[in-house]
This record gives structure tokens, sequence and C-alpha cells, in this order.
């Protein structure tokens, strides 16, 4: 045995993958339901999207807040109540707010799926929003916000956003302190009337259930009074800052710079996405990547530095984010660009290449490990209006895409003067 | 219910197997029984040091990521006080990679010095981002120090200093090796789309001919019973003042750890707890409140803590968080109450095994522990706990006696 030379291997790029399908149905009311059901353990996850993100507001962070009190109280039960319910079957009820989308989120053992539903149900249809909790809930946002204002990665990732997208865009707003202080009761309850219980929903569930959960689904949200017209998702343009560097200090005992280095980018349905990921995953989308290489491994500027293409549906942006030392900020911004340089102006080297494309496709082959996991990659799918087609197209580039593509890729967007540039002390 | 075999190599490197065909990938998990509390109190920080010099190079293979992840494999590692974790996860068909790989580096490293510059600054920065540049970061740093004489948990995992970690030496990092990665020191956890006899002659290809080494003889000082309240004020620029309250608490192994555990949650562990539906949620003391422990595998700490609602007194918020103590230390609970917890329990080991890579984790841990079979049996344990042994576990722990309090205050 020689420990010199590495086993032989199997390509990556050589599986074949395959997305498990998912099973879809209508409820009576028109609620579409994409299911998958798989998976060893006795587990369900529930999750119900409704097109009430803060893309929809009028009035900054009524979307949140909206969000957060629909398990704050409904005619017949107390907040308390409410939780002791999912709570006594070790079950978990969560909310999110996002940008187009808002959702409410049931964790729970298969078993006891029958008893939580009615409960899931009480909030989305009788959700009363006492004044009591409303005020809680400002005096808890505000004080989390005063902690988060004091950590540079935070205001520097509100900022430059807002730099990108502008103040005014669903994706560039943030929230004040007197955003949350002017929130109503009155303003939730409007939202709750339109965007849910007259809203626009979808459902997908997995796990291990049995096959009576449609019934049981259509029982619990088959009444719900929502619209059955596909949501239309309001078109409101980017408007970047002028101004492209930026030098902010937050803190005057700083021994680090939070550094966000980012350019708008076309959203998943441009021929370029897909290409895109490839080319990011080699500038800096994982742990061998040049960004890492480079600035973490070779010179130790920082813990991590890593690109990514923002996750929004209409409109996005390509960002490098890392948080370096003080005296090195600078320096690592110029090694950013250097690298986009070297990207530009030299081909990826083939066995730079393969290693990528088996990187990524064993890591989509890992992220199918269960039944929730197929589904998110389902429900990215379905809520940007794309098909499976995506699933295997995006595949396809891993494997196919070539070097003189990649570069011409780099040559159109990773150009220094394209990027606005941000460091938060 | 979780099945897996187990076997031991001559040279003493426990190897445990999960079957699980449903995947296409394979995890291996390389477990090394030495955590911060291993290190000397003048080297702090050592053994997560050493976690990231794991990558720099083993003695016949330059670099351990790229063959990885050319494999399709992916890694990562983590320390605590008390264990160092390697995992990676891959296609199956692969899974020779990750044996050469973690052979190799558990026979040697490269031990190169320009890893350890390189590492020294990357930990540093770790060091900054986490612990200095952040509101509340030093927290654990003053509360360990404050909680702990003699017990090595007395430091954190990342170090007491960053000087420590600026100083090590290639010698410390080659002693440090020899002394605790070595086989009789390890675990070896292997879960996915895997065979028993497969991975059988593949532990004995790769890691059969690695030598023994010394068992690492574990001898640390006990620290001995609190006698008396310690307390501690801490001025700082933070926008909130805020509270830790920290009881020592047993042993992961002891059968009152599961009560202890319980407790936990009965106090904050979710909306519908006691701690968050009376502190923050009806007198708005706090604005938000968390009962936690590390499930530490010696003698650990019970910590609650939370940011005060601006305005209030911090005393007026810790009497009230010790009239809760006090209350279900002598009224104890409800049985809906305890039901609730130990539906909580069993449902959160079953989101946990749903991954291969948790499940391979959760093997070795438990088999460090003493047993890897408690990932099938820790559950009955929970059932087990009355509620009359929740109200004496509340009594015994939540004294005055056993307690450190930090008033963590906001300068203006």
């Amino acid at each position: 045995m020689n420990r010199k030379i590495a086993p032989r291997i199997k390509d990556a790029v050589d599986y074949s993958l395959m997305l498990k399908p998912y099973e879809t149905y209508k409820l009576d009311n028109g609620i579409h339901v994409y299911s998958v059901n798989a998976g060893a353990q006795e587990v369900i996850q529930l999750e119900l999207v409704f097109y009430a993100g803060n893309s929809f507001e009028q009035q900054k962070g009524i979307a949140a807040a909206t969000n957060f009190l629909l398990k704050n109280g409904t005619s017949t039960k107390s907040a308390l109540q409410i939780n002791e319910a999912f709570e006594y079957y070790g079950g978990y009820c969560s909310r999110a707010c996002y940008n187009e989308t808002a959702t409410v989120t049931l964790h729970t053992l298969s078993k006891h799926i029958d008893k939580l539903l009615p409960v899931v149900q009480d909030m989305l249809t009788d959700a009363i929003f006492p004044q009591q909790e409303l005020e809680i809930y400002q005096q808890n946002s505000k004080q989390r916000l005063a902690v988060n204002l004091q950590k540079a990665e935070f205001v520097a990732g509100r900022l430059i956003d807002s730099y990108i997208y502008g103040k005014d865009h669903p994706y560039g707003t943030y929230t004040h302190p007197d955003d949350i202080a002017a929130l109503s009761i009155e303003a939730c309850k409007k939202f709750y009337e339109e965007y849910y219980l007259k809203g626009n929903c979808v459902i997908f569930i997995s796990g291990n259930f049995s096959n009576d959960l449609n019934k049981k689904l259509n029982d619990a949200f088959g009444k719900l009074k929502v619209n059955q017209q596909a949501a239309v998702l309001p078109q409101i343009k980017m408007k970047p800052s002028a101004e492209k560097k930026y030098r902010i200090q937050n803190d005057v005992n700083a021994v680090q710079g939070a550094i966000r280095i980012a350019t708008p980018f076309p959203n998943r349905l441009h021929p370029d996405f897909k290409k895109a990921m490839v080319l990011n995953t080699v500038f800096g989308g994982f742990f061998g990547s040049r960004l890492m290489s480079n600035i973490r491994e070779e010179k130790g500027y920082t813990y991590g530095i890593y690109s990514y293409i923002q996750n929004h549906m209409t409109e996005s942006a390509w960002l490098i984010s890392t948080e370096a030392g003080k005296d090195v900020s600078e320096a690592t911004i110029e090694e950013v660009y250097k690298e986009m340089k070297k990207l530009r102006e030299e081909k990826i080297p083939e066995d730079e290449l393969l290693l990528v494309r088996n990187y990524m496709i064993g890591g989509i082959l890992g992220d199918l490990d269960g039944p929730f996991q197929i589904m998110a990659k389902w429900k990215n799918i379905i809520l940007n209006n794309l098909d499976e087609d995506y699933f295997y197209d995006s595949i396809k580039e891993i494997k196919m895409v070539n070097a003189d593509t990649l570069m011409e890729l780099a040559n159109k967007y990773l150009q220094p003067e394209k990027f606005w540039e941000l460091v938060v002390y | 219910m979780i099945q897996f075999d187990r076997f031991t190599l001559e040279n003493g490197l426990r190897v445990l197997v999960h079957e699980d065909k449903s995947t296409p990938m394979a995890v291996v998990n390389v477990l090394y029984d030495v955590g911060a509390k291993d290190e000397s109190p003048e080297k702090t920080g050592f053994a997560h040091l050493f976690e990231h010099l794991m990558f720099g190079g083993s003695k016949n293979i330059p670099t351990y990521d790229e063959p990885l992840q050319v494999a399709g494999g992916e890694n990562n590692a983590f320390t605590t006080n008390d264990l160092t974790n390697y995992y990676c996860q891959l296609p199956a068909e692969n899974i020779e990679t990750a044996f050469w790989l973690e052979s190799d580096r558990m026979l040697s490293l490269a031990f190169s010095k320009k890893s350890l510059e390189t590492q020294r600054k990357v930990v540093c920065e770790e060091f900054k981002e986490h612990y200095i540049n952040k509101p509340y970061g030093d927290v654990w740093h003053k509360m360990r120090t404050l909680a702990y004489t003699t017990h090595p948990y007395k430091w954190m995992t990342i170090g007491a200093s960053l000087q420590h970690v600026e100083d090590a030496t290639l010698e410390d990092v080659k002693a440090f090796f020899f002394k605790h990665y070595t086989p009789c020191n390890a675990i070896l956890a292997v879960a996915g789309n895997v065979d028993l006899e497969q991975i059988k002659s593949l532990a004995e290809k790769w890691f059969g001919p690695i030598p023994a080494g010394t068992k690492y003889n574990r001898d640390l000082p006990i620290e001995p019973a609190q006698k008396s309240p310690r307390h501690l004020e801490v001025k700082s620029n933070v926008p909130l003042d805020a509270l830790y309250k920290c009881w020592h608490i047993y042993p992961r192994t002891d059968d009152r750890y599961y009560a202890t555990d319980l407790i936990s949650d009965i106090l904050s562990g979710g909306g519908s707890s006691r701690l968050f539906q009376s502190l923050v949620k009806e007198k708005q003391l706090f604005s938000n409140l968390d009962c936690y422990h590390f499930g530490s595998t010696d003698a650990g700490l019970i910590t609650i803590e939370g940011k005060l609602v601006k305005g209030v007194n911090i005393k007026d918020a810790e009497s009230a968080v010790m009239e809760e103590l006090k209350k279900i230390s002598e009224e104890g609970i409800s049985e809906a109450e305890l039901e609730k917890v130990k539906n909580k329990a069993e449902s959160a080991m079953a989101f946990e095994d749903m991954s291969i890579m948790n499940r391979a984790s959760s093997i070795a841990m438990y088999e460090l522990l003493g047993d890897a079979n408690l990932i099938n049996t820790e559950l009955a344990k929970y059932k087990e706990v009355t509620a009359e042994q929740i109200k004496e576990q509340c009594r015994i722990i939540f004294d005055e006696n056993n307690c450190s309090t930090m008033y963590y205050l906001a300068n203006n």
C-alpha cells in the first residue's frame, strides 16, 4: 500500500442525480399542496407559504409584525394557550417573513399531526392581534435592534443592500426604531385580512405520513377564503446609490472590519445564472475557493471569506462578504479584486474546474438526504415559477460549462468598477 | 431504533458502522478524545488551534481538502472543551478516499511551519470575530473564570487569551499530536450506504497499520463544591443590561442529568415555558430569557441569562428570577408540564436523527461517553424522570451558595 497514491474515485460528475418527484393536489378552495412522502423518521414538516412578505407592505415592518403575531392570540386562545397546544405534543410552530413570502411552519412527530392541524388552522382564520402582544413585540424588537446595531456585520449587511437596491426597494429597505414604534393593531389586522385571510397560499408537506393526510389538510385548510389567482409580485425598480465606496465607523474599539463588496446581478431566469453559480463556486463559494485559499489559507487575514449570489426572486446581487482584521481590511479588498482579475485574464485550469464540478455535484447529492431537503429544492423551484428542468439544467451546466465561457462571464460581471464597496469598522 | 455494529482494531481504534441504504452518501466521522480541558493553563486554545492544523497537510498527502473535494466530498470539524470531532460526507462509492485522508493524518501530520503561522492568524481573527468584536462577546470568558476555580472548564475552547494562540510553537504542536492523536484515543464512526464487511476491510487496511500510541490517562483536577455565592459586575459598551446566573450541575453520565436537562426546558424551552411566560410576557422585565446547559462531559453549569427591558433595575429582575426558581423548588410541576417536556425530548431526538451526518456524530459521541447504544436508550431515561425528582433537583441545584452571578451592565 502506498499512502501517497489516492484511491481510485468515481467522478461525481458521472452520477445521475434524481430529484424525487412530488405529488400535488388542490384543496377544495384551490390551494395547491405539494407533497413528498419519504424518510425513515416518523416526522412531518408542514409549511404554509403566503404571499405576504415585505414587498406587499405599505408601512415598514408591518409584514414582519403581522407574521410574528399570528401565533399570539385568537378569539378562543391566548398566546400562552397556543404555545401550550403545540408544545404539549413536542411540536414546533415557527413563522418567518421574507421579501415576497411569509411562512408558517409546523414540525411535529407524525403521530401528533391530527392534534396540531386545528391549532394552525385557528391562527390562519381567527388571529386577533391583541394590543398588549403588539406592545411586547415592539419593545423586544427595539431592544434586539439596539444590540444588532452594535454588530458591524449586521450594519454592513443592511447598508450594502440599501446601496445596491435603494432604500425604498423591498430588498434594500431596513427598519428604524421609529418604524417599530409606528406599528399599530389596525395596520396588522388590515394586512392579515388582505394577505392571509384573502391572500395567496401554497402548502408544502414533507416527511413520513399516511395517505389520509390529504383529507386532513383539506379539513384544516380547504375552507380558507384565499385568493385563487396566482400572486402578482410588485415590480419595484432598483435605485442603486450614486456613491460606490463607503468606509463607516460603527465602533471606535473595533478590531475587525466587516467587508461587503456587491454588484447587481440578474435572477434565476437569466441564461447566465446557472453558469455563474459555477464561476461563483470557483471564486468564493466553498472552502477551497480562490478567495478562501488566498485570503484565509495563504494570508490569514480572516476566519472566512465567501462570495454568493443572493437568493432573491425578482432581482439579485453578487456579493463578497468577510470579517477581516482592521489593519488588513484594505489589503483584503485589494486581494478580492486581484482574484477577479485572475478570473478575467486566465482560464480556470481543467483540474480545478473538475474539482469544483465534483464538489458541486457531491454537494447536491448530499443535499438530497431526507424529505425536508428534497422539499426545500422543490420549494425553491416552485416558488420561483420554474420547473424540474431548472434542476436538471443546473446540473448539466455544472458538468458541462467550459473554462472559456467562465472567463467570458468573469469579464462580463467581475469588473471592480461595477461593484459597491463597504467596510464597517 | 438506530442499528449499528461495533468492532475494535488491534491498535485500539474503536469503529462503529451504521448502514443506511436509502442514501447515496457516506459519512466518515473521526472523534478524538481530547478537548480544551486537556490543555495546560499556560497554553490554552491549543486543542482548537490544533484542529485547524489538521487541514494543513499530513505525512503523505500535501492537502486534506482538495482530494476530498475532487471525490465530491465536503468536511468540517469542531472542538469543544471535551472533544475534537472531524467529519466528512461524500458519495458512498468514494468512501475509500475518506479512509485514505483520515488515516494519513492520524498516522502523522506534516507539521508545516507555514501552516502553523497562517492558522495562528486565522484563529486570532476567529477569536476577534466571535469574542471581541461583538457586544457581550466576552461573557463566557468571564463567566467560566467566575464559576470554575479549579477544573479546566474555566477557560473557553478558543483560549483564555489571544496571546496563548500567538505563542504556540511547532514543538507544542508535535507533542500534542503524539499525545492525543492516536488510534487508542479515537473513535471512528461510519454511516450511510456502506457494508459492515467493506468497512472492516477498509479500516484494517488504512487504520490497522498505525501504531497504537499510548493511552492518554486523563487526570483532571476536580472542581470543589461551591460553598458561597459569587458575584461579578461588569460595565461595558453594550446597549442593554444583562443578567447571567450559573449553577453547578452533574456530569453527562450521571443519572440526574436527565432531570436537569428537562428542568432547562421547563424553565425556558419555548413560548409556554415558565420563565418566558412570567418574566418576558407577564412582568416584562426581560426582552429575552434563556435557560440552557452545554451538556458537557464533566460536571457542567446550568445557566439563566437574559437582557433586561430598558429601565428595569437588575436587582428587581434577579429577584423575579429567584422567585420563579423558589416556586418550582417548593411547589414542583404538574404531570402535564412533565409530559410536555418529555414529548419535546422525544421529538427533538427524532428530528436530530434525520441526517446520516448527525447519526454518525451522535454514535461517536455516545461511544465516547461509554456506550454508543445510548442513542437508543436515552429516551427511556428521560421518560423515567418523575415530577418529584424535578422538584428535588431544582431545590438542590438552585441554591444561592451554588450560584455565580454576573451583572453585565451598559455603560450609559
